[in-house]
């Protein structure tokens, strides 16, 4: 009786067990990768936002506090997004008749809020608040990155679930003197030793990891 | 030896006539009919290659396949609408899901008992029943697999439960039971498949050696993967098989047990009973067999496979199922006792609730009559002997064992610690069709292995055959008894004891 397969086909059949197993292990390396890219997570992406607003110009330069237009960071879950009013009080005086504030002046204008692009969209099965996370030490660029050096703010980190949880297991090193809390360009190797004290204290209080990794502090 | 011995001594004759009638009450033959290598290949063989699809089969599989859409349909139903559909709810959100996947996943066990723990006590009476009692295990499993899988209500995310290095930072609970579930059953699948496979090889390279169709030999060519039947092959091929029958024998026993550590890690009074191991593991065997004569008294009928599957074989399997009810009835009585040994009013309450002052009475006193009573019958050669009664109390143990499930799960669960949740439980009409639907799947796998692969193991019956068994000097197992009467005889000066 003829053969069906060539005799070839024996090297085939042990070849695929090796490429099966490399294939398998360069699948399972991609997963890592891709899943954690900034194609599927968004991070370092810069948005067009409807007005060319700098962070870095306002706040790194002029020094602007981040509560002056985020107010509610300090009593709520949601930081606040300034109203356009609060760009009015001062760019009804200054820069009053630049062209790159038309859409700020038509917004005033029409009573019509300016849809800015989000740029750090946690999905809604999580929940976050940002005063308990001010209130316990942790800053602005904890999460954030050094906004004050952005001239456009994008996404400085994952935003996954394992990001958080990095925190959450083990947040001490993340937490810093109230004095610094809004100052995203601060260096914690210039510590001094009364804020040492202060973050070591305030360490202590901390809610033991345990619960801070519960399912329902964030999903509930 | 001496030659035309018989005729010389017609007491000796006698004697050694009695001899062979002791034999074969003693080891029946496990082939009957006058058969060679050669009668054995055909006959299997043709079932798949030369004789006509049978028009039962067709009957028989069109059912099964238009039950199985009704499967489908179902589970479409589910996954775009949620798991409201079925009735299980506060208190009891666990009820058919979980009856059906423990019920299937016991079923299976007997293909793995069969297939393993036979092979390696030397039960030659496993071989002809092997191979399609194992398709029974692999399907039957499939079918389990689907409840659970469903009932997360987002199926699509139950690689979750894997342990992957994913973005979540999350690592799986191995502190319960339903995680180690997962691995229990993922393990027990791709074993039983393994090994049904390995099983198949040499008997698709014999489908491929007599296969007409050019399709199907190509077909069977690829997955026997150029088996020869050299020496070499059948070495490696017994090594193979001897391995993965050690991997599985601890399966026969672990998986179920840790089924029941669904149940009895829990602190559910009629779930947190220490028997449940084992009580369970009976269960799966007798359920399981069960189904193996569901499954095989047809199929010798329709397929004339009567000289491979023989009355001796039944016989057995009935025993089984005598030997593994009792273990079960054993366990029921157990779980009496306990809520009464422990004193502790919610175990108390647990057994009067179950046994006559709860709503689900009823179910209780079917349980018992499916898997206790019945089986009682088995005891007696009449029923044990008859085709018609195996058949019959076959299929009331499987009754009998879902209900069992159905005991534990609703009647444990319906009654709540606290009062004010007790709550009734109703299956709606989609629990019934989920759990229809899994037969229909479950028989179309099996009608389309019967019509594809050998339902027996040719190669393995083969070995049953006398021909099989030659020996260097002793033309055959009868004439070395005969040499060591005629010794016996010298001593006792010709007189036969």
């Amino acid at each position: 009786m003829a053969q069906i397969f060539h005799r070839g086909a024996n090297n085939i059949a042990k070849a695929s067990i090796a490429v099966a197993i490399v294939l398998a292990g360069v699948a399972g390396y991609a997963y890592t990768q891709i899943a954690r890219s900034s194609y599927l997570t968004n991070q370092y992406l810069e948005r067009q936002q409807p007005v060319q607003f700098s962070h870095k110009h306002h706040t790194g330069d002029d020094g602007i506090d981040c509560r002056y237009c985020h107010t509610s960071v300090e009593t709520a879950a949601s930081a606040g997004m300034p109203s356009t009013q609060t760009c009015m009080n001062c760019h009804s005086q200054i820069w009053s008749d630049s062209p790159y504030l038309e859409p700020v002046r038509a917004s005033f204008r029409d009573n019509k809020p300016i849809e800015w692009e989000r740029v750090h969209d946690l999905p809604e099965y999580a929940y976050f608040n940002h005063s308990i996370h001010i209130a316990k030490g942790v800053g602005c660029a904890s999460c954030h990155g050094d906004i004050a050096n952005m001239p456009s703010v994008y996404q400085e980190n994952t935003l996954q679930m394992e990001w958080c949880l990095a925190c959450h297991r083990d947040p001490a090193p993340n937490i810093r003197p109230k004095s610094e809390i809004y100052n995203t360009s601060w260096d914690k190797n210039e510590i001094t030793p009364a804020q040492q004290t202060e973050v070591d204290a305030k360490i202590k209080t901390l809610r033991s990891k345990e619960l801070l990794t519960s399912c329902s502090i964030c999903h509930r | 030896m001496v030659a035309g011995f018989d005729e010389r001594n017609p007491e000796l004759k006698r004697a050694m006539e009695d001899i062979k009638e002791i034999q074969r009450k003693i080891y029946p033959p496990m082939v009957e009919g006058e058969h060679t290598f050669a009668t054995v290949t055909d006959k299997i063989s043709d079932v798949t290659l030369k004789r006509k699809t049978p028009f039962h089969w067709f009957i028989g599989f069109g059912i099964a396949f238009i039950i199985a859409q009704v499967l489908l349909f179902t589970i479409m139903y589910l996954v775009t609408t949620g798991i409201g559909i079925w009735g299980n709810n506060q208190p009891v959100g666990w009820a058919f899901d979980i009856i059906n996947f423990v019920w299937w996943i016991g079923i299976g066990h007997a293909g793995t008992l069969i297939s393993a723990i036979l092979l390696l006590l030397n039960q030659k009476w496993r071989t002809s029943i092997n191979r399609f009692a194992e398709a029974m295990t692999l399907f039957a499993v499939a079918c389990a697999g689907m409840f659970p899988l469903l009932h997360t209500g987002r199926p699509w995310l139950a690689y979750w439960m894997l342990p992957y290095p994913n973005t979540m930072g999350m690592w799986q609970n191995y502190r319960s039971p339903l995680m180690w579930d997962v691995f229990a059953v993922s393990t027990y699948a791709t074993v039983s498949a393994l090994f049904w496979y390995v099983g198949l090889i040499p008997d698709l390279a014999t489908l491929r050696d007599r296969a007409k169709n050019p399709y199907f030999r190509f077909i069977y060519a690829a997955l026997s993967w150029g088996w020869r039947g050299s020496a070499r092959h059948w070495h490696r091929y017994e090594i193979a098989y001897l391995l993965l029958a050690g991997i599985s024998t601890p399966l026969v026993l672990s998986v179920h047990s840790i089924v029941s550590f669904d149940f009895s890690v829990s602190q559910v009074p009629g779930w947190h009973a220490t028997i449940f191991p084992p009580y369970f593991v009976a269960g799966a065997i007798f359920a399981g067999f069960a189904m193996v004569l569901i499954l095989c008294i047809p199929l010798r009928h329709w397929y004339r496979m009567k000289d491979f599957i023989t009355h001796t074989h039944l016989v057995y399997m009935g025993k089984v199922m005598l030997a593994t009810g009792l273990i079960v009835c054993y366990g029921y009585a157990m779980e009496l006792f306990f809520g009464w040994y422990s004193a502790a009013q919610y175990e108390v309450f647990m057994i009067k609730n179950r046994i006559w002052e709860g709503p689900y009475w009823w179910s209780y006193w079917l349980l018992i009559l499916c898997n206790g009573m019945s089986i009682q019958l088995l005891w007696f050669k009449r029923f044990r002997e008859s085709e018609f009664w195996l058949f019959l109390i076959s299929i009331v143990v499987s009754i009998g064992m879902w209900l069992e499930r159905f005991v534990i799960i609703v009647t444990s669960l319906h009654r709540d610690f606290l009062p004010s949740s007790w709550a009734m439980y109703s299956p709606t009409m989609f629990d019934w069709s989920m759990f229809l639907g899994t037969l229909g799947f479950f028989f179309t796998l099996i009608y389309l292995f019967v019509r594809f692969l050998p339902i027996i193991s040719i190669f393995e019956v083969r070995t049953l055959l006398p021909d099989a068994n030659v020996h260097g000097h002793h033309q055959d197992f009868e004439e070395m008894v005969n040499e060591v009467e005629i010794e016996h005889i010298d001593k006792d000066k010709g007189k036969v004891s």
